[in-house]
C-alpha cells in the first residue's frame, strides 16, 4: 500500500533542461578523455576546439531558461518545499560567468597548448578545465549544504591538477601542492562546520536552515555559531581572503597563464557565489556575526591586496601575471564589501547585486588583461611589466586595449564600466551604514590607480631596445575581441550589468 | 539674442559635450584621403583646430540663442535615462553660472589647439597629444553642461586621464612627479567626493541636480548635510586648490607644457569651484553653512600664503620659477573665489563666479606669455632670466614685454581689468554676510583678504620690474617678438579681459538672477 507513494518519492522527474549547462560541461569534459585516447598525436588540437565548443553551447543552453524560476532534484512532501538546484536568475547570472569566463580562458588555452605541446597532455588539460567548470557552474544552483560542498570540490580538485599539469616543471608542482594542501585544509574546516549546522539544525537545505536556525535550542546554540564561522571560513579561502590570500601569487605564477586566468575569475565566482549562498540564503538570522567578520575580511583584503601589487618591481621574473594575481587578491576586497552590507542593509538581495554586476565586469576585462598578457608571453617568456614597454608602438590596438582594461580594473574613465561597478559598491556600503569601510576602499582605489596606471603609462613610452612585434593568433585574437567588445559596450551600455543590481536576483 | 529652436538649441548643447569625444577618436585613426596635408603631423593636428573651432561656434551659438531674459532657467536640457539601475540620467542644460564656464572652456581649448599647430609641443607624438587634448574639452565641458551628480562624477574623473598623460610625456623637468601628485591629490579628494554625493542620492532619493536644488535640503536631515558638505567639499577644495591641499598644483603648473598649463589653470581648477557653487551651495545649504566660516578661513590663508609664496618667488636669488609663481598666484586668486562662495551672499558668490571666468582669462594669458618666454630664452628661471638687472623685455621684444606686463596688472586687480570686478565683490560679500554668519569674523577675513591685494600688487609689480625693465643700455641680442600666430592666441584673452572690465554688466547679468535663485532654493 505504501510501496506507490515511496516510489514516487524516491524516484524522481529530472528538470534536465534546468541542469543541462553544467550537465553538457561535464560530458563533453568526458567525451574529450575518452577521444583522447583514440586520436592520433597529429590531430589533438581538434580537442581544444571540440571543448570551446562544448563550452559555448553550455553557455547557449542558458538562454532557455531566462525566466528564471526551474528548480529540480526537490523534497517532496512535508510542509515546506525544498529543492537542491535551482535555477533562478541569481544561477543564471554566475553560471554565465563562469561558463563564460571559462570559454575565454579556454580560447588562450589553444594558443597555449600549442606552443607548449611537449610539457602539458591536452586530453588531460581539457578534462580537467570542462569538469572544473562543470563545478563551478553547478554551486551557484547548489540549494543545499552537501551539494554545496560537492560542487566546491568538483571545481577545486580538478584546479590542483591543472596547475601542476606542465611536466618537469617544478614551479609548477610546488604551486600546486601549496594550493591543495592550503585548500583541502579550508574545506576540511568547513565540512566540520557544516556538520555542526546539521546537527543542531538536523537539515541540509539552504532555506529550511535559515528558517530553524533561529529556534535552535538554548544548549545547541554556540555548536551553531561555531558551525556558522567555521563553514564562511573554507567559502573565504575560495575567493582569496585575506588572511587565505597567500597561494595566491605563486600559485598563478607556477600554473599556465591560462589556468592563471581561469583562477582569477571563475575560482572568484565559486569562493563568492557560495559565500552568498550561506550568508544570505541560509544564515540569515547570523547576520550580525557574518557582517562585521566579512566587513574586516573586506578591508583587510583589499588592502593587502592592493599593497601587494604595490610593491611589485616592474623588471622581476613574471611580474605581469603577479601583478594581476595581487591584484585579483584586492579586486577580491571590493567583491567581498557588498556582501559585508547585505548583513546591514534591509534590502540585501539589491546589496548581493552589486557583487554580482561587479564580478561581471571585473570576469570581462581581468580575462581581457590575461588575454593581452599571453600575447605578450609568447615572445617575452619572463612576462616582465617592463617587457611592455613601447607595446603602443609594435602593437598599437592591444596596448589601447590593455590600458582600456587596466583602466576599467582601476575605475577610471575611460574605463567607464569600471567606474560605475565601484559606484555601485560605494553605494551598497553608504547605503548599509558602512561609512568606515567605504574610506577605506576609496583609499585603496588610490593605492590601486598608483599601479594600474603605472603600468599603462609604460604602454606608451617609447620602447626600448629592439621592439618585438608580437604575433596574435586567431583564438588571441577571439579573445580580445570577446573581452574588448565586452568592455565597450558595457561602457556605453552600463545597465546591462548594473541592473542586477537594482532588482532581487533570487 | 537672437531666437533660436528649443530642440536646435539641445542638438548644439549634446554636441559641444560629444564633440570633442568623437573627435578624440577620429584623430587616432589615420586621416582619410583629401584630408592627409603635408604631413601626418600636421594633418592630426589641423583635425584639433578644426574641431575644438567646431566646438567653439557651437558653444558661442549657444551663447547667442540663450534666452538672456531668463538666464536664472536651465535651457536648451536634455533628459535621458541611461543607467536605471543607479538611476543616472543623462541631464544636460546650461543656465547663467554654467554658461560663461562652457565658452571660456571652448574658447581657451581653441586657443591651445590653434597654439600648438604652430608650435607643436616637443614630446610625444601630435597624434596622441590631440586626442588628450580633445578627451580633456570633452571631460571639462561635460563637467559645467551635466545636472546629474554621477554624471558630475564621471566627468569630474574624465579629466584625469588625460592631464595626467600631457603633463607626464610633454611636460619639463620633474614631471613624472608632478603628474603622479596631481592625479593622485585629485583622485583621493574625488573618491571621497563619489561618497558625499552617494550619501545625498541615497537619502534623498534622487541623482538629479535640478530637483536636488528644487528641494533645497529639505529632505535631508542636518547630520546627513555635515557629512555629505564635509566629503564633497574636500573633494572640490582639492580641485580649487584650498590651502593646504593646494601642494600638487605648483608642481603641476611648473612640469606641465603651455598648454596644459593654461587648460589647468583657466578650466580645471573652475571645476572645483563650479561644485561649491552647483553642489554645495543649494542642495545642502544647512551643511554649507556650517562650515561656510572654515571655508573662508581657509580661503584668506590661501590668499595670504599664496602672495606669501609668490612674494618670495620673486625675491633676488631666490631661483624662483616664473610658473610657479603664477601657480602660487593661483590660489591666492582661488582663495578670493572661494571666500566669495562662504560668504552666501548673492554678491559673493556672483564676485566668485565672475573672479572664476578673469582668473581663466588672465591667468590662461599668463601662463602662454611665460610659455613663449620660455621658448625664446629657455628658462623660466626669474633669476637667470632676469640677471643682474631685468631682463628688460620692454627693450628687447617690446610687445610680448607689453603683453607681460598687461596681463601682470590685470591679474593684481587694477580697476576696468577683468580681475578687479571679481575680487572686489567677493570683499563686498565678507563684509555682509548672509545673514546667520558670524560678521565679525567675516569682516576680519575681509581685512586679511584685502592686505592680500596689497601683497598680490607687490609680487606682480616686482615680477615686472625684473622681466620687463632692464638695467642700462648694453649690447644685446634681441629676442624674437610676437609671432602672428601667439597674436591670434592671446588677442582674444586681452580683448575679453578688457570688455569683462569695462562692461562686468555683460557678465553679472548673467550669473545674478541664477546666483539668486541657487540661494533662495527652486528652479522655475
Amino acid at each position: 500500500m505504501s510501496a506507490q507513494p515511496l516510489a514516487e518519492s524516491l524516484v524522481q522527474s529530472v528538470d534536465w533542461l534546468a541542469v543541462a549547462p553544467p550537465v553538457i560541461a561535464a560530458a563533453v569534459g568526458l567525451g574529450v578523455l575518452v577521444a583522447d585516447l583514440f586520436l592520433p598525436e597529429a590531430r589533438k588540437a581538434v580537442l581544444g576546439w571540440v571543448s570551446v565548443a562544448g563550452l559555448a553551447v553550455a553557455v547557449l543552453m542558458l538562454l532557455p531558461l531566462l525566466d528564471g524560476d526551474r528548480s529540480t532534484f526537490c523534497l517532496t512532501g512535508g510542509a515546506t518545499r525544498a529543492c537542491s538546484y535551482t535555477a533562478d536568475h541569481f544561477t543564471l547570472v554566475i553560471q554565465f560567468l563562469v561558463l563564460g569566463g571559462a570559454l575565454l580562458a579556454a580560447l588562450l588555452s589553444v594558443t597555449n597548448l600549442t606552443d607548449d605541446q611537449r610539457r602539458v597532455p591536452p586530453g588531460e588539460f581539457w578534462f580537467l578545465l570542462l569538469s572544473s567548470a562543470a563545478g563551478a557552474a553547478l554551486l551557484p544552483a547548489s540549494r543545499d549544504l552537501a551539494t554545496l560542498i560537492v560542487a566546491l570540490e568538483v571545481a577545486s580538485l580538478p584546479a590542483f591538477a591543472l596547475v601542476g599539469i606542465r611536466h618537469g616543471d617544478e614551479r609548477s608542482s610546488e604551486a600546486a601542492l601549496k594550493f591543495f594542501l592550503s585548500s583541502v585544509t579550508a574545506t576540511a574546516v568547513s565540512l566540520m562546520g557544516i556538520s555542526f549546522v546539521y546537527a543542531s539544525t538536523g537539515t541540509l537545505y539552504l532555506t529550511q536552515v535559515a528558517q530553524r536556525l533561529p529556534h535552535v535550542g538554548g544548549q545547541l546554540h554556540t555548536l551553531a555559531q561555531a558551525g556558522v564561522v567555521l563553514t564562511l571560513i573554507g567559502f573565504a579561502f575560495k575567493t582569496a581572503a585575506v588572511p587565505f590570500h597567500f597561494w595566491v601569487p605563486d600559485t598563478y605564477v607556477g600554473a599556465p597563464l591560462p589556468v592563471a586566468a581561469y583562477l582569477s575569475v571563475v575560482g572568484k565566482a565559486v569562493g563568492f557565489s557560495g559565500l552568498i549562498l550561506v550568508t544570505v540564503v541560509a544564515f540569515p538570522s547570523y547576520a550580525d556575526v557574518w557582517g562585521p567578520a566579512l566587513a574586516a575580511l573586506a578591508a583587510l583584503t583589499m588592502t593587502v591586496g592592493n599593497v601587494g601589487a604595490l610593491r611589485q618591481q616592474a623588471t622581476r621574473a613574471y611580474s605581469a601575471v603577479r601583478l594581476l594575481a595581487w591584484s585579483s587578491v584586492g579586486q577580491a576586497g571590493y567583491l567581498l564589501v557588498p556582501i559585508a552590507a547585505a548583513g546591514y542593509a534591509r534590502d540585501p538581495q539589491k546589496a548581493i547585486g552589486s557583487t554580482v554586476a561587479y564580478a561581471l565586469m571585473y570576469g570581462a576585462v581581468n580575462l581581457g588583461a590575461f588575454a593581452v598578457a599571453a600575447v605578450v608571453g609568447r615572445s617575452r617568456a619572463l612576462n616582465r611589466i617592463s617587457d611592455y614597454r613601447g607595446l603602443y608602438a609594435t602593437n598599437p590596438l592591444t596596448a589601447l586595449l590593455l590600458a582600456f582594461f587596466l583602466l576599467c580594473l582601476a575605475g577610471l574613465p575611460p574605463g567607464i564600466i569600471g567606474l560605475f561597478a565601484k559606484v555601485t559598491v560605494f553605494s551598497a556600503a553608504v547605503d548599509a551604514g558602512l561609512g568606515w569601510l567605504a574610506v577605506v576602499m576609496a583609499v585603496n582605489v588610490v593605492i590601486a590607480l598608483f599601479y594600474y596606471l603605472q603600468w599603462t603609462a609604460l604602454l606608451f613610452r617609447a620602447p626600448e631596445g629592439e621592439p618585438a612585434r608580437h604575433r596574435v593568433p586567431a583564438p588571441l585574437t577571439a579573445a580580445l575581441t570577446l573581452t574588448g567588445v565586452l568592455g565597450v559596450a558595457l561602457s556605453g551600455a552600463p545597465q546591462l550589468v548594473l541592473r542586477f543590481a537594482a532588482t532581487g536576483l533570487f | 539674442m537672437i531666437d533660436i529652436n528649443e530642440s536646435v538649441m539641445q542638438f548644439l548643447l549634446a554636441f559641444v559635450v560629444v564633440g570633442p569625444l568623437l573627435g578624440a577618436v577620429a584623430a587616432l585613426l589615420p586621416a582619410p584621403p583629401g584630408l592627409k596635408g603635408k604631413s601626418p603631423e600636421q594633418a592630426v593636428l589641423r583635425h584639433g583646430v578644426t574641431v575644438t573651432g567646431a566646438i567653439l561656434i557651437a558653444a558661442i551659438v549657444l551663447a547667442l540663442g540663450f534666452d538672456q531674459g531668463h538666464p536664472s532657467r536651465m535651457q536648451a536640457t536634455t533628459d535621458i535615462s541611461w543607467i536605471p539601475a543607479l538611476d543616472v540620467r543623462i541631464h544636460l542644460g546650461i543656465d547663467g553660472i554654467s554658461l560663461p564656464l562652457v565658452v571660456l572652456t571652448a574658447l581657451l581649448t581653441f586657443l591651445c589647439a590653434l597654439y600648438s599647430y604652430f608650435k607643436p609641443p616637443a614630446g610625444g607624438s601630435p597624434k596622441a597629444f590631440v586626442a588628450l587634448l580633445l578627451l580633456l574639452e570633452s571631460g571639462t565641458l561635460a563637467t559645467f553642461a551635466v545636472l546629474d551628480l554621477l554624471l558630475f562624477f564621471l566627468a569630474f574623473e574624465m579629466v584625469l586621464i588625460p592631464m595626467y598623460f600631457l603633463i607626464a610625456r610633454w611636460g619639463g623637468e620633474g614631471r613624472t612627479h608632478a603628474a603622479w601628485k596631481f592625479i593622485l591629490f585629485t583622485l583621493l579628494g574625488s573618491v571621497v567626493m563619489l561618497l558625499g554625493l552617494l550619501l545625498i542620492g541615497i537619502k534623498a532619493g534622487t541623482f538629479d541636480m535640478v530637483a536636488l536644488a528644487t528641494d533645497n535640503g529639505r529632505s535631508l536631515t542636518a547630520s546627513v548635510q555635515v557629512i555629505a558638505v564635509l566629503a564633497i567639499g574636500i573633494g572640490l577644495a582639492v580641485k580649487s586648490p584650498m590651502w593646504p591641499a593646494h601642494s600638487w598644483l605648483p608642481d603641476a603648473h611648473t612640469a606641465a607644457p603651455t598648454v596644459g598649463s593654461v587648460l589647468l589653470a583657466g578650466v580645471l581648477l573652475k571645476m572645483g569651484t563650479y561644485g561649491f557653487v552647483r553642489i554645495l551651495l543649494p542642495i545642502a545649504p544647512h551643511g554649507f553653512h556650517t562650515f561656510a566660516p572654515y571655508l573662508a578661513a581657509f580661503a584668506v590663508v590661501g590668499i595670504i600664503y599664496g602672495s606669501l609664496a609668490c612674494l618670495a618667488l620673486a625675491k633676488r636669488g631666490a631661483k624662483g620659477d616664473l610658473k610657479r609663481l603664477i601657480a602660487y598666484s593661483s590660489v591666492g586668486h582661488m582663495g578670493f573665489v572661494l571666500l566669495g562662495i562662504a560668504t552666501m551672499t548673492p554678491t559673493g558668490v556672483n564676485g566668485a563666479l565672475f573672479a572664476n571666468i578673469a582668473h581663466g582669462l588672465i591667468t590662461g594669458l599668463l601662463f602662454f606669455l611665460v610659455g613663449a618666454l620660455k621658448d625664446r630664452t629657455g628658462t623660466t628661471d626669474l633669476d637667470t632670466l632676469a640677471e643682474e638687472t631685468g631682463l628688460a623685455l620692454y627693450g628687447k621684444a617690446p610687445r610680448l614685454g607689453g603683453l607681460l606686463a598687461f596681463g601682470a596688472v590685470a591679474s593684481l586687480g587694477l580697476p576696468g581689468l577683468a580681475g578687479f570686478w571679481g575680487e572686489m565683490l567677493a570683499l563686498f560679500g565678507a563684509f555682509k554676510p548672509a545673514a546667520d554668519l558670524s560678521r565679525p569674523a567675516f569682516l576680519t577675513f575681509m581685512a586679511i583678504g584685502a592686505f592680500g591685494t596689497l601683497l598680490t600688487a607687490a609680487y606682480m609689480l616686482i615680477v615686472v620690474r625684473r622681466v620687463c625693465m632692464g638695467g642700462a643700455e648694453q649690447e644685446v641680442p634681441k629676442l624674437a617678438d610676437v609671432h602672428g600666430y601667439e597674436f591670434a592666441a592671446w588677442t582674444p584673452l586681452v580683448a575679453l579681459t578688457v570688455v569683462a572690465g569695462l562692461w562686468p554688466r555683460t557678465l553679472l547679468g548673467l550669473t545674478d538672477p541664477a546666483v539668486h535663485q541657487l540661494l533662495a532654493g527652486g528652479t522655475r
